[in-house]
């Protein structure tokens, strides 16, 4: 097991090392970039000449790679020229990164607290009303594209219930300890801000479920109904186990892990949408970071924040793997 | 090490709150929002919609809008302009004048005025403040770090080859201050009007590092005076930047040497997104936005919204670039353009109300504007005739316009661009389209002279002429390449003349023959219009002007 994480790992930095040479020469292959978007309708060929060897582009991209790279192994990673000026890229990362985090796993959270219980439940009653409504339902949250559910919940509901917005927060003053908001709220007891910052998050979390959960409740359904004709639970239901015992002991446990994968897999899917949902709820996150750094074409953070992107997901895929041994034990032992 | 270890521990149990909280999350959905301040007419919280984030808090280093605008309720200059005007009034100083070859300018300045921070304003700090922006060094003269420094005095103290306007200056006791310049400009003193040359405490500037602009890699890093420490003599004093949550804080100053401002705070929320601004105003959650779309105007009045048209200060034109095709050197050429564009029908059809037809490369609120000239009529056959008399009616030119942008006198550049491509094509031009994001590569081509057509513009910093045409033509290696015509340096001359006139009839009589002269015998580019941006804000929201100049002030400002 120790290996074969490390081994994985091992693999990662393969991967990022690959990708950052990859995403280094495509982002300058891109049109445009830095030394227009800074100066505007106000460059002069001096001015435009000056600005592009300060930013070292004159020189040829395998020098500026070279020279990135030295400076990343020691842990600098450039300096923003878009998306916050003078800020290094790693401290933009740092502190949206949370905002991401808090919205994407409130998403998780939210799919899979429907996703299961309701999938389960659609398998138990096979070709009903309710498995019929929810399946179409689901098929719903699949089709419709997350920013335009943003928009209706913006426009809709959110007026409805007096939810905000837009941003991550009131402006009040609220204590900044780990930039996870709610969870800074708590730990300082300012119980204001770390409602504050749920209610911001309301909104804009249930429009980025909608993908995780169609996807875990249509898993859930179809792994539970496989499951459900297995000889084993035939086998427990005429041992005389009771119904709750067969459900989580036979049933959900063997039907999980198809789940495990796709919520996994899920990961991804969850960071594409945040550049959206985020847009749209003005959401200070990595999303948002994302876009106006391409918009402005500001390499260092675009960059930081692609290879940071790709790490995540290479780890909780890692971690999905990892926790198959738990949920099935006949991994554990090959 | 360790410090990764408690960085991955406090996410541990972030991550579990989170859970936590997030089952308790039908419990809170209907909860108060709270923090709604108290109204009336003194106190309260002006809550604007930004755009983006101010790059930082020293307006010396700034070079964007949503930087200035931030800076400019914190700090003020040594003039200032009269609020929904163009033109220079007292700030810091209460009067001036110059000696007769316009090099020496004796400044009365403001007594009894404190810094922020306590320290008090006098000569000598306004001697300070000019000597650090001579005295930038290394990476702090770069183009994006001291663009208006290097845009309006030139250079520095240590860049002998790139002279300076600058030259000195000296305390002559505690209120006069008498700045010397290397040469006569017409820029000034309203140069020192922009919000970038406002005066500092030097106490701050020197506590806080302010001139260490640092390069780093590929971008620049600024001191702690710029991130946190801004330190001015404006109505509002810095609070806070809560970088996490894109806000921008600033509070009264109750030491203010003028009327105090009537708000108890003005906030900042950085929404980048134009549909979000739009929405969070109608929520409530802002109390006004600059820059509404214009096709918005009508709803949001209907809304009960306050639409504050500014006075137009830009100007959108048709670039004409001569170095590609060579046809186009040839003024009967160009003038076929002008003639085949409707612009009567453009500026109603795709403008704002309150746009106007230019006639020159600058509206009329710049000193110079020349009210004898009147744009041509619409006239497609006498495109064609001229067209047919300079051996071009054949003619093919590659026409850019851009993607992913907006600008204040270019509020839909596609239909901008579909407008005039199709006038064009009326009079026999044929185009060759090509469009290209903004910063992704229209700006970039428009600059290396590719394109034979483009479409941009120019937002005014000041009145001063030479802030426009001396901008758009005083070099022949512009982006309209007028050197490949002989007239490009006769142009450019005239403008550095005028420029340099310290009598200000001769200079804006100069100016004006300037401008006579780009439209009738010149005609490097196609001036198209004036349109207005506008701000808009909640009903309960008085007191704010809107500027040609984007100047809007807060501190008169009242909510409720």
């Amino acid at each position: 097991m120790l290996r074969y994480t490390i081994r994985r790992l091992i693999q990662l930095v393969g991967v990022v090392l690959v990708l950052s040479l990859l995403l280094f020469a495509w982002l300058r292959a891109l049109p445009g970039g830095p030394v227009s978007a800074l100066l505007g309708e106000r460059a002069t060929p001096e001015s435009r000449e000056a600005l592009t060897k300060q930013l070292g582009l004159d020189q040829p991209i395998f020098v500026q790679y070279f020279k990135f790279l030295g400076r990343a192994l020691s842990g600098d990673f450039g300096v923003s020229t878009g998306v916050q000026p003078g800020d290094s890229a790693m401290e933009i990362f740092l502190q949206r990164f949370p905002a991401t985090i808090e919205l994407s796993f409130l998403a998780i959270v939210i799919a899979i607290a429907f996703g299961i219980p309701l999938g389960y439940l659609a398998a138990k009653r096979r070709g009903g009303w309710f498995d019929n409504l929810s399946v179409g339902g689901s098929l719903i949250g699949v089709a419709v594209p997350v920013f335009f559910l943003a928009y209706v919940l913006k426009d809709v509901l959110s007026s409805a219930l007096g939810l905000p917005t837009e941003g991550r927060q009131d402006a009040i003053n609220a204590t900044r300890v780990t930039g996870f908001f709610v969870f800074d709220g708590v730990i300082t007891q300012e119980w204001d801000a770390a409602l504050n910052a749920l209610e911001h998050l309301i909104l804009p979390a249930v429009a980025l479920s909608t993908i995780p959960f169609a996807v875990v409740f249509r898993i859930t359904r179809a792994a539970v109904l496989d499951v459900l004709d297995e000889d084993f639970v035939r086998t427990a239901e005429s041992k005389g186990l009771t119904a709750p015992v067969i459900r989580r002991r036979h049933v959900l446990r063997n039907a999980m892990l198809p789940v495990v994968t796709t919520i996994g897999l899920q990961t991804g899917a969850l960071l594409a949408g945040a550049v959206l949902t985020e847009k749209v709820f003005s959401f200070a996150g990595v999303g948002q970071a994302l876009a106006i750094g391409f918009e402005r074409r500001d390499y260092p953070v675009l960059l930081l924040l692609i290879i940071m992107a790709t790490i995540v997901y290479v780890v909780v895929n890692l971690l999905v793997d990892l926790s198959y041994a738990f949920i099935d034990p006949r991994i554990r032992t090959r | 090490m360790a410090h990764s270890r408690t960085a991955r521990r406090r996410w541990t149990a972030a991550i579990g709150l989170t859970g936590v909280a997030a089952l308790a999350l039908s419990a809170c959905a209907q909860s108060d929002r709270g923090d709604e301040s108290g109204s009336g007419k003194v106190g309260g919280t002006l809550t604007f919609g930004a755009a983006g984030a101010p790059k930082l808090f020293d307006p010396f280093y700034a070079t964007d809008g949503e930087t200035f605008r931030v800076s400019r309720q914190m700090y003020e200059g040594l003039v200032g302009f009269k609020a929904g005007s163009a033109d220079v009034e007292p700030a810091l100083a209460t009067k001036w004048e110059s000696s007769t070859d316009g090099k020496t300018w004796t400044f009365t300045l403001k007594e009894n005025v404190k810094f922020h921070d306590g320290s008090p304003f006098n000569a000598e700090a306004v001697c300070f403040n000019f000597n650090r922006w001579y005295n930038q060094k290394g990476p702090a003269q770069s183009d994006a770090v001291s663009q208006y420094w290097l845009d309006n005095f030139g250079g520095f103290a240590d860049t002998p080859d790139k002279p300076s306007l600058f030259k000195s200056c000296t305390a002559k006791d505690a209120k006069t201050t008498v700045v010397e310049l290397t040469t006569a400009t017409s820029q000034f003193p309203s140069v020192l009007g922009f919000t970038s040359f406002s005066i500092s405490s030097p106490e701050a500037l020197k506590k806080y590092d302010a001139d260490n602009v640092v390069a780093a890699g590929d971008s620049f890093t600024y001191p702690a005076y710029a991130n946190e420490h801004p330190t001015g003599t404006g109505p509002f004093k810095f609070s806070k930047f809560d970088k996490a949550n894109n806000v921008v804080e600033l509070v009264r100053n109750e030491d203010y040497h003028g009327t105090k401002a009537k708000l108890d705070k003005v906030v900042f929320r950085i929404i980048p997104d134009e549909t979000a601004r739009k929405q969070a105003l109608k929520a409530g959650d802002i109390d006004g936005y600059d820059l509404p779309n214009a096709a918005d105007w009508a709803g949001l009045k209907t809304d009960g919204f306050d639409v504050k048209v500014r006075p137009a200060f830009n100007v959108l034109y048709l670039g004409i670039n001569q170095l590609n095709n060579p046809k186009l050197q040839d003024l009967k050429v160009r003038q076929a353009v002008m003639y085949a564009i409707n612009r009567e029908q453009l500026v109603k059809s795709q403008l704002p109300e309150g746009a106007t037809v230019a006639t020159q490369f600058m509206p009329p609120l710049v000193d110079g504007y020349n009210k004898s000239l009147t744009a041509v009529k619409y006239d497609p056959e006498k495109a064609k005739s001229l067209l047919a008399e300079a051996g071009a009616s054949d003619l093919t030119l590659k026409f850019y316009w851009p993607t992913e942008v907006t600008r204040p006198y270019m509020p839909s550049p596609k239909d901008l661009y579909s407008a005039v491509a199709g006038d064009l094509d009326k009079a026999g031009i044929k185009v060759e389209a090509v469009s290209k994001p903004w910063n992704g590569g229209y700006l970039t081509d428009v600059d290396q002279g590719i394109p034979d057509l483009f479409m941009l513009g120019w937002t005014g910093d000041n009145g001063t002429a030479h802030n426009w045409v001396g901008t758009f033509f005083g070099r022949t290696d512009n982006r309209f390449n007028t050197g490949k015509s002989p007239w490009g340096k006769d142009l450019a001359d005239k403008l550095a003349a005028a420029n340099a006139e310290p009598d200000e009839g001769k200079r804006t009589a100069l100016y004006e023959d300037v401008n006579k002269k780009i439209m009738e015998e010149y005609l490097p580019a196609i001036p198209i219009s004036h349109s207005p941006p506008a701000l808009v804000f909640k009903k309960e929201v008085q007191g704010v002007t809107p500027s040609p100049l984007t100047d809007e002030r807060f501190g008169t400002t009242t909510k409720g």
